[in-house]
């Protein structure tokens, strides 16, 4: 009975103790979690191979589609000036469909309801190339997730996904990334899991992937079934976490190992 | 889409030892992974990288399929004489891009 005492409690124990948010002061970008060498990679632009979909995004950004046969360059013009701080507040609330999207979903909305054109598909190089070009505007830009009172429910139901356990590890996001960051797994730094830089170049992927692959990975690393592509709560833990980060510089596109 | 990111120093003193950095886009295909239904995907990859100054070769490199996606070449090279760097990669499935940069010698 007491040896059962004694695992009853130890399992209690780390909840109890550990459950806290990161305090303001302590919150550090994957960047810093990084070797130097990878550091290196992220640092200089004409070695970092994020910089390539975002050369793509720029010629996407200027080339017509659509039935409307407008450019994004015809409406927003210069991307510098247009776009600058905008990746910085998404996932926004969006009027027409009472929730937030994220800014892949801003852009296909744009396409399909501005120049009259079919949705890229999620993952497809196009929209990682568009995404990472608007977002690469706001580099070095405070994140401001988050300040809109509407989305308020939805970082809610961000912050519960966060923290429930879920999968065949019953493991929920916060059991590594508020309690045990700057730990290791598997030898692997555990980060705190600041989305600043997406989407960015992991050296594993060999390629660009949005916040939403990211989060898919972790999901099916604990289990779970992940969400689809797209998915409400796949946006809204993105707007959690992007709140979570509030104040943080934006990096696009970082690279992660 | 395929695009390249050079970089090579604007200006440089005469027998300077300069950096050269490439990086070309590109999926690097081993030709080992199978697709579901068993077929393996077919390779395509970059086999060869060439830069030449103002004509004269002055780096080559033969690649395999081991070589990560994007690859990133870098080679040092003595600033001589101003003048123009070209690139070439040539790969599978008629792969074949092309960049060039000068360069100032004072």
């Amino acid at each position: 009975m007491r040896f059962i005492g004694i695992i009853v409690a130890a399992l209690l124990i780390p909840d109890a103790v550990c459950a806290a948010e990161i305090p303001q002061a302590e919150r550090r970008s994957g960047y810093s979690f990084m070797k130097p060498d990878t550091r290196a990679i992220q640092d200089d632009d004409t070695a970092n191979p994020g910089m390539l979909w975002v050369l793509d995004g720029e010629a996407l950004w200027k080339r017509k589609a659509g039935a409307a046969d407008k450019a994004c360059a015809d409406c927003h013009d210069n991307a510098r000036i247009s776009m600058k701080g905008v990746a910085a507040r998404y996932p926004a609330f969006d009027m027409a469909l009472g929730r937030p999207v994220d800014l892949e979903q801003r852009i296909n909305s744009c396409r399909v309801n501005r120049q009259q054109a079919t949705p890229l598909p999620f993952e497809s190089r196009d929209l990682l190339a568009l995404t990472a070009f608007v977002a690469r505007q706001s580099h070095g830009v405070a994140i401001e997730t988050g300040g809109d009172p509407q989305l308020a429910p939805f970082i809610a139901r961000g912050r519960e996904l966060f923290m429930q356990r879920q999968g065949q590890l019953n493991l929920g996001c916060a059991n590594c990334h508020d309690d045990n960051w700057e730990k290791r797994l598997a030898g692997s730094a555990i980060t705190q899991g600041h989305p600043t830089g997406y989407p960015l170049y992991r050296l594993e992927w060999q390629s660009l992937g949005s916040l939403q692959r990211r989060l898919r990975a972790c999901i099916s690393g604990i289990r779970a079934q992940p969400y689809d592509y797209g998915a409400p709560e796949l946006v809204e833990l993105e707007l959690y976490l992007m709140s979570r980060a509030r104040g943080m510089r934006m990096e696009t596109p970082a690279v992660r190992p | 889409m395929a695009s390249a990111l050079i970089n090579v120093p604007a200006k440089a003193k005469r027998g300077d030892i300069i950096e050269i950095k490439t990086l070309m886009s590109h999926i690097m295909e081993t030709g080992y992974r199978h697709m579901a239904s068993g077929e393996i995907v077919p390779r395509d990859i970059i086999t060869s990288f060439a830069c030449r100054f103002n004509g004269t070769e002055i780096f080559r490199a033969d690649l395999f399929p081991a070589i990560a996606a994007n690859p990133f070449i870098t080679f040092f090279t003595t600033a001589i004489e101003s003048g123009k760097f070209e690139f070439e990669w040539v790969g599978d499935r008629g792969f074949s891009e092309t960049a060039s940069a000068s360069i100032t010698v004072e």
